[in-house]
Parts: structure tokens; C-alpha cells; sequence
């Protein structure tokens, strides 16, 4: 499923127009990169959580040629799963 | 700060056009409907924001840590997540 199909079901369940879903859409991932950008975690029950981890300067190698070089510091999000989508994700059933 | 459930309900009711509880039955529906995409094992693609990939892994043998005694871990389903280019970008503060 991509967003523009999540945003049809969206408009579908809500019984609205597609512009609307879409709009609401938009503000929550928003929200949630917005939160990520500013080094905050998110956490949504049942879903799962993301934490924003942040890696010093390294240096590194590029495996093509084995040239060493320097890696810049930067921060990387990670997604945990949540406890119940974990446990549906393997049991369609529950 | 960790970002919520309410604190996604508050931007969309701040945001648009809807009563406070059209705005919570808009984040619980777009929530319900990225769980039912991954409960089906069918993988989730956001533009912009990165990609949930329902992964297989087989069944393997694992000890229990606390005793050592070795255990068979069954085929299971995993939630994986990868941030998108827009995503890192926008984290990184470029």
C-alpha cells in the first residue's frame, strides 16, 4: 500500500472527501517528522515508537575502492513495533 | 519530548475543520488502516516519510540467554523500518 491508497481508504472510512483525508494526512506525518526533526521520540500505543539516534564522526571505507574516508556525524530515526502490531503481524486472526 | 497519540489529535484538530472528536476518529482511522495493511503482511510505502516492510524470517534455534538452554524460535513475521532520503534530510537539518 502506498499514501495515496492509505489516503482513499482514509477518505472512504471517514466518509469524506478525498482533498480532506488528504490534508489530515499530511498533518500527521507532518507532526511526526516535525517531532523527529527536533530530536523528540514518538510513541503511539499499539503502533510502535521512534527514536531519533545520533552517531558521531567516523571514518569509514568505501567498499568499491577501500579508500578511507571521513563520515560525517548524523542522526538516524528507528522504529520500534508495538507490542500488539507485533503480535497481529503474526496473527491476522487476533 | 515524546510525541502522542493526543499530540497527533491536537495538530489535526488545530489544523482543519473538524470537531475534537472527528479529529481523534481521523488519527485512529489512519492508524487502523497502516495496521491492517501490515497485519496482511503487505508492505506500507509513505512517500516522504520511508517505507514499513513486513519481513519473513524463518524458524531458527536460540538459547534463552538466563539459562542456556537451547530453544527452537519459530518463523516469525518482522516489522521493519526505513526512513526515507526527505525523512534523513529533514532530520539532519538539511
Amino acid at each position: 500500500m502506498n499514501k495515496s491508497e492509505l489516503i482513499e481508504a482514509l477518505a472512504e472510512e471517514l466518509k469524506v472527501p478525498l482533498r480532506d483525508a488528504s490534508s489530515a494526512a499530511t498533518t500527521i506525518l507532518d507532526a511526526m517528522a516535525d517531532a523527529l526533526a527536533n530530536g523528540e521520540s514518538i510513541e503511539i500505543r499499539g503502533f510502535g515508537s521512534f527514536v531519533v539516534k545520533e552517531y558521531g564522526s567516523y571514518y569509514g571505507r568505501n567498499p568499491k575502492t577501500g579508500e578511507k574516508i571521513k563520515v560525517k556525524p548524523k542522526k538516524l530515526p528507528f522504529f520500534k513495533v508495538g507490542k500488539e502490531l507485533k503480535e497481529q503481524v503474526n496473527n491476522p486472526a487476533k | 519530548m515524546t510525541l502522542t497519540k493526543a499530540d497527533l489529535v491536537q495538530k489535526v484538530y488545530q489544523n482543519h475543520n473538524f470537531t475534537k472528536a472527528q479529529a481523534a476518529e481521523t488519527v485512529e482511522a489512519f492508524l487502523r488502516i497502516a495496521k491492517d495493511c501490515l497485519k496482511d503482511g503487505e508492505d506500507l510505502l509513505i512517500s516522504g516519510f520511508g517505507k514499513f516492510n513486513v519481513k519473513e524470517k524463518n524458524a531458527r534455534r536460540g538459547r534463552n540467554p538466563q539459562t542456556g538452554d537451547e530453544l527452537i524460535l519459530d518463523a516469525r513475521k518482522v516489522v521493519t523500518f526505513k526512513p526515507s532520503g526527505i525523512l534523513r534530510a529533514r532530520i539532519n537539518g538539511e
